[in-house]
Formats: structure tokens, sequence, C-alpha cells
């Protein structure tokens, strides 16, 4: 049984972070409640795609100060493998081309990393071609493109909606979704939301970081935050993102004023 | 007594006891034996053996003439032939042919013995014109044919294809202290016919071994000749190879070579086009750590028009291990048309591995592709970091770039069980699980 008392999925507190000296995350604070989809929207630059793989825990960035809680446990000094085994997905925004990996034995790793982390046994053959047949069946994914080198020579839209099969393989608690949406067009935009929306339920989260409201058609957010030059300047309900959308960000700079 | 000295004292007692009667191949000897008597073993002021000293391997008092190991039973080798398919064997412990563990053939195809052949007078005529043909004078290829007694010959007449492959293992057991092998194998593939051959030297024993294999490969007119070598030995087993190749017109020659073991392994390995439209593949996959090291020396030589070349070697090296890649391409005046390629991609593991990389393009003719490519890198971090957000624990996901890394070179390897084996090793080297299919 999940911990019935667990209020916060994730807590960030004052959360700084740089890279080559050069400080990004100037003083992050979040709570994600599960159940809750949560977006982060914010000009270039403004440090979003940071935040994800800071939290995802990628070695490149240096987090300076501040708490990163995830189900009531502080998971900054773990390792990204560790982070994911704990439930954290990361959908990245430039999914990595692995040739010579195929997607099946890739994704065979990782499903067994996760059991094996949970103290599991391996996942029988033909459970997992039958999970990986349902998956890839949901995201409209050809069969075929299975046994391709992973993300080798895919198109754009081919890369995030192989990260959503992963996902959707692997089925997080914690999903962070870095610019799904970009390089798809709309049927395949309908069918990554439809495959987030399937994950939805009052025990698991999701967090988008998006450009454009255009997503948020389709995953509506419960919290909309904007992210500043590295920090979240505003947080409001769905029909920010509406705002925002039409009306840019710079009033949202003048009104901080 | 260096080891030099000791082997040219040694030839009188060699010549008389294995010389037989036939005095061309008497001859031949006794010029080759005055040969390395000049040159001696390569040191490394030789252009060609910068990166590669002997020394270590030639210290040992190694006995050249081992008896006779009757010992060995099937069980005791199975696991380093390929046993899952039929396929004829040729079976040679500490030098000397092991009948009861060999599967030979003189139907349509000879898949024989070279002391046979060197002796009989139905395999003279090819014996004369192939035997000693390609390889050049230098000390080592002048002290295998000096001390020329036993190996693998095979020749596939006109229009036939050998119907199964054909492997060629050679085992040391060491009940000598320290052995000298010296096999010397001759493969004449003629016009329009086929081949594939699996060739392995396997030590079964802890005590140094050092061996000096010759090999000489005629591939006549469209022939088709596939060879494999498994270079996986124990850590105090030596190899030289040197491998000869000469092709006629529209042959398709491929070597795959996959290091994975041993203390000192050169790999002298020469292709001759001497003809048109001809194919020559040169693919090899190194995975190696600890103190071993292996050297691949290359040379394809293009002499006529409208040929292709293929090179591509993968080399993983780990802790303190060592390699070298040399590979030339000579394309003369006539060869225009040529089609060149080489490549050598390298990871280092370990700040103390090394890698010297050398890609040697000599190109007189002026309408010709050539390219090369060499690159030397640790893994990718940003591949490694996709993994691990994905879960897989750092060293399995370092264990799956490698295995990407080198695994394509297989793509080319045509005897699937093989393949598959090859495969395996490789996985459990770098420590993955593969193979799982939709």
């Amino acid at each position: 049984m999940r911990d019935a008392y667990l209020k916060y999925m994730l807590t960030i507190k004052n959360l700084h972070a740089s890279i080559e000296d050069k400080e990004i995350l100037k003083g992050i604070d979040l709570e994600i409640k599960p159940g809750e989809v949560h977006a982060i929207m914010g000009p270039n630059g403004s440090g979003k795609s940071t935040l994800s793989s800071v939290i995802a825990g990628n070695e490149d960035f240096e987090q300076t100060e501040g708490e990163i809680i995830f189900e009531n446990e502080e998971i900054s000094e773990l390792a990204p493998e560790e982070r994911a085994h704990k439930g954290l997905f990361l959908s990245f925004q430039y999914p990595v081309e692995i040739p010579g990996v195929s997607v099946t034995n890739f994704m065979r790793a990782s499903v067994n990393a996760h059991r094996k982390a949970q103290g599991k046994e391996d996942m029988p053959a033909n459970e997992m071609l039958k999970l990986i047949r349902e998956k890839s069946k949901m995201l409209e994914i050809d069969r075929k493109f299975l046994s391709r080198s992973l993300n080798q020579g895919f198109s754009g839209g081919e890369k995030k909606r192989n990260e959503i099969f992963q996902m959707a393989m692997l089925e997080p608690k914690l999903a962070i979704l870095d610019e799904t949406d970009s390089g798809l067009d709309i049927d395949a935009l309908k069918v990554v939301a439809n495959g987030v929306n399937k994950l939805r339920s009052k025990d698991n989260s999701v967090l988008l970081i998006t450009h454009y409201q255009r997503l948020l058609n389709y995953i509506v957010p419960d919290v909309v935050h904007v992210m500043i030059d590295g920090k979240i300047v505003k947080s409001g309900g769905k029909e920010l993102a509406l705002e925002l959308e039409e009306r840019g960000y710079d009033w949202i700079k003048t009104e901080k004023v | 007594m260096e080891l030099k000295d000791k082997l040219v004292s040694s030839f009188l007692a060699f010549e008389e006891e294995y010389g037989g009667e036939n005095d061309d191949l008497h001859n031949i000897r006794n010029q080759a034996i005055k040969d390395f008597e000049q040159f001696g073993f390569p040191g490394r002021k030789e252009e060609a053996w910068k990166y590669t000293s002997l020394k270590s391997v030639l210290k040992h008092d190694y006995s050249f003439f081992p008896k006779k190991n009757d010992s060995i039973e099937y069980r005791d080798i199975k696991e380093y032939l390929i046993n899952d398919i039929d396929t004829y064997n040729l079976v040679f412990i500490d030098g000397v042919y092991a009948s009861h563990l060999s599967n030979t053939t003189h139907d349509k195809i000879d898949v024989c013995l070279m002391s046979s052949a060197l002796n009989k007078s139905p395999y003279k005529a090819v014996i004369d014109n192939y035997f000693n043909k390609i390889a050049p004078k230098n000390g080592i290829n002048s002290l295998n044919t000096a001390f020329t007694r036993e190996g693998a010959y095979i020749h596939i007449h006109k229009n036939k294809m050998a119907d199964k492959p054909i492997q060629i293992v050679n085992f040391s057991t060491g009940k000598e202290t320290a052995m000298f092998l010296q096999p010397r194998n001759l493969i004449v593939v003629d016009e329009n016919s086929h081949v594939q051959i699996i060739e392995r030297h396997q030590s079964l024993t802890d005590s140094p071994v050092l061996t000096n294999s010759v090999t000489e490969i005629f591939a006549d007119k469209r022939a088709i000749v596939d060879y494999y070598k498994i270079q996986n030995d124990k850590s105090d087993a030596s190899l030289i190879d040197n491998t000869f190749i000469e092709q006629k017109a529209e042959s398709l020659c491929s070597v795959h070579t996959f290091s994975l073991g041993g203390k000192l392994t050169r790999n002298n390995l020469n292709f001759y086009q001497k003809g048109e439209r001809i194919d020559s593949t040169l693919k090899g996959i190194t995975i190696i750590e600890g103190k071993q090291h292996v050297d691949h020396n290359t040379l394809v030589h293009h002499i006529e028009p409208n040929c292709e070349s293929h090179q591509d070697y993968k080399g993983i090296f780990d802790e303190n291990s060592t390699g070298v890649f040399n590979g030339k391409v000579l394309v003369e005046k006539e060869a225009q048309q040529t089609n060149a390629y080489q490549s050598n991609n390298n990871v280092l593991l370990n700040d103390k591995a090394t890698i010297n990389s050398k890609p040697q393009l000599e190109i007189f003719a002026d309408d010709v592709r050539c390219s090369h490519g060499c690159t030397i890198g640790q893994l990718d971090e940003i591949a490694l970091h996709y993994l691990r957000s994905r879960g897989i624990p750092k060293k399995e996901a370092q264990g799956l770039l490698m295995y990407a890394f080198a695994n394509n070179v297989l793509d080319s390897v045509k005897i699937p069980e093989l393949k598959k084996r090859i495969n395996t090793q490789i996985a459990h080297k770098l420590g993955v699980e593969v193979g799982f299919n939709l």
C-alpha cells in the first residue's frame, strides 16, 4: 500500500545549480502533490531544462544549494539510476542516439534494472514481449521500429514518441517531460498526450516543461508556473498558460519589478 | 644462448629428422635459415615494429620439437571449437597432427596436412606453384619457412564449394616448460570456388607459448574466401601471425580477427590484388585488459584498376593494455578507380591504456577514392547519462555502450554459429546481456 500520508510527491527548496561556475538556477521552490500535473513555462534560457536535468541527476550540473525531496527522501546525492529506480522519469528534450543497442534490448535492460533495484527477479521474456507489444500499440509505434538501434535515424517526432513509450513501460511515479511537444505534428501530439494521460492517476504526478500552451490543451495542468532567469516568478491555474500565450512574458517581468 | 642462435643451431637436427626426400624443399629451407641468420628477429628500430617489442616473449628457453602428446581427448578441447555445427577439423597438439580429433577429406576438395602435401607426389605441382611464393623474406617469415613441418593444406578445386566450414586449431599443452610453435598453412582456392575457414591458437597450459604462424592463401578468379581468426588465448601465450593473401580477378576475400586475449599478439595481414574488380575486407575487434598487447599491421596492395578494399578495426583497451594499428594502403599508378576505405576506432577505458594508431596511405594513381579515419576516445558521457537515467547502472551502461561500439564489426560474419559465439564472448567480456529479439 502506498503511503496514505504522503503529502508531496516532490518538494524542491531553494534550489541553486550551476554549470561550469555559471549559476543557472537561482533559488527554485516547488511542491507537487500526488496526482497533480504541473507545467513550467518560460522564455528560452530561463533554466527550465536545467531544472529537469538537475532533478534527474545529470552530473554535468552542480547543485550548489537547496534540497530535492522525492517522496519524503532527499535525493540530491543519488546517482541518476538510483533516482530512476525510485520512480523518477525524465523524457529528454534531445533523446540520445545509441547505435548498436536495439530499442527492445535497451528496454529490457532498463525494466530489469528497475526490478532488480526493487528486489524482484528479471521479467520473464514472454511477459516482457506482451508488455512491449501493448505499450507500443498504445503509442502507435511500428514493431519494426523496436528492433532498430535506439533513436538512430529516428525523426524528431519518433524520438519523442519513443520517450513516452519508455515512460509507459516504466510507469514512473513522477514523469518530467522536457519539451516533449517540440517537433511533434498535431497527430503525434495527440498520441503522446494520450499516452501521458493514461499514466495519470491519483498517485502519479507529471511535470511538463514547455514553451507553448498547445500541449496543455491535451494534458491539462493543475498548476502553471512561470520561470524567468532561474526563478519561478509566478504560479497560477491553467488559465495562466492562456494568458502567457496571449501576452508573452514581458508583462510578468514588469509586474515583478 | 640467445633464442636466435639456438634456433640456427637446431636447424641441422631438424633437417636430419624431418627433412624428407624433397630436394626443392630442402633448398628452400636452407636458404630460409640463412635469411633468418641474416635478418634475425625484428627489433623496435624497424619502423613496422616501433610499438611492439618481442623482447619479453623471446627471453624464454623454448623447446622447438615437442614430443607427441596423446593424452588430449575431445572433451579437453570441445569448448575451443565451434562445436554446434558440422565442420572439417584440422587439430594439432603441440605442432603435431592429432588424427583422433580431426576430420579431413579428399572428396572433391583437399583438407589435409602440410606434411603429407610436402612429401607426396600428387600434391607436388600445387606445392611447386604456391608454397613460399608470397611470404616475403624477413626474419619471422624465413624462420617459419626454415622449420616448415606441419600445418593445414587446403585445396578447393575449380568450381567446388567446401560443403562446410574448416576449423584449423593449434593447441599447446606445455608438457615441456616453454614451447615455440611454427605452423605453416597453405590454402589454394581455384576459380569459382568457395571456402570458409576458422583458425585458432589455444594454449591449454599456463607455461609460456610463442607461436610464429605463416599462412599463404591464393584466391583464383571469382573465388570467395572468408577467414576468421579467433585470438582469445591464455595470459602467457603469444602469437605472431603472418597471413598473405593473393587475389585474382573478381575474387572476394575477407579476414575477421577477434583479439580477446593473449600476452602479445601481432597480426601481419597482407593482401595483394592481382586482377581487376577484386574486393578485400579486413575487420577486427580487439578487447583487452591487464598487460595484454595486440598489434594489427595491415597491408592492402592495390595493383590493378577497379578494385576495392574495406578495413574496419575497433578496439577497447582497459587497464595497462596496449594496442597498435598500422594500416598501409598502397595504390599503384595502374590501379585507377580504386576504392579503399580504412577506419580504426578505439576506446580507452583507463588512463594507463595506450593505442598507437597509424594510417599509412601511399597513392600513386590519380583517379581513386581513398578514405581513412581514426578515433581515440572515451565513452560518450551523454549516452551514458541517458542510459543511467533509465535505471541502468553505470557499469552495465558502460558495457552496453562498448558492446554497441564493437558489435557492428560482426555484421559481415557469414557463419551464424560463429557470429553468435563471438557475440556472446564479447557480451560476456563486457558484462552485458543481449540477444533479446521480438
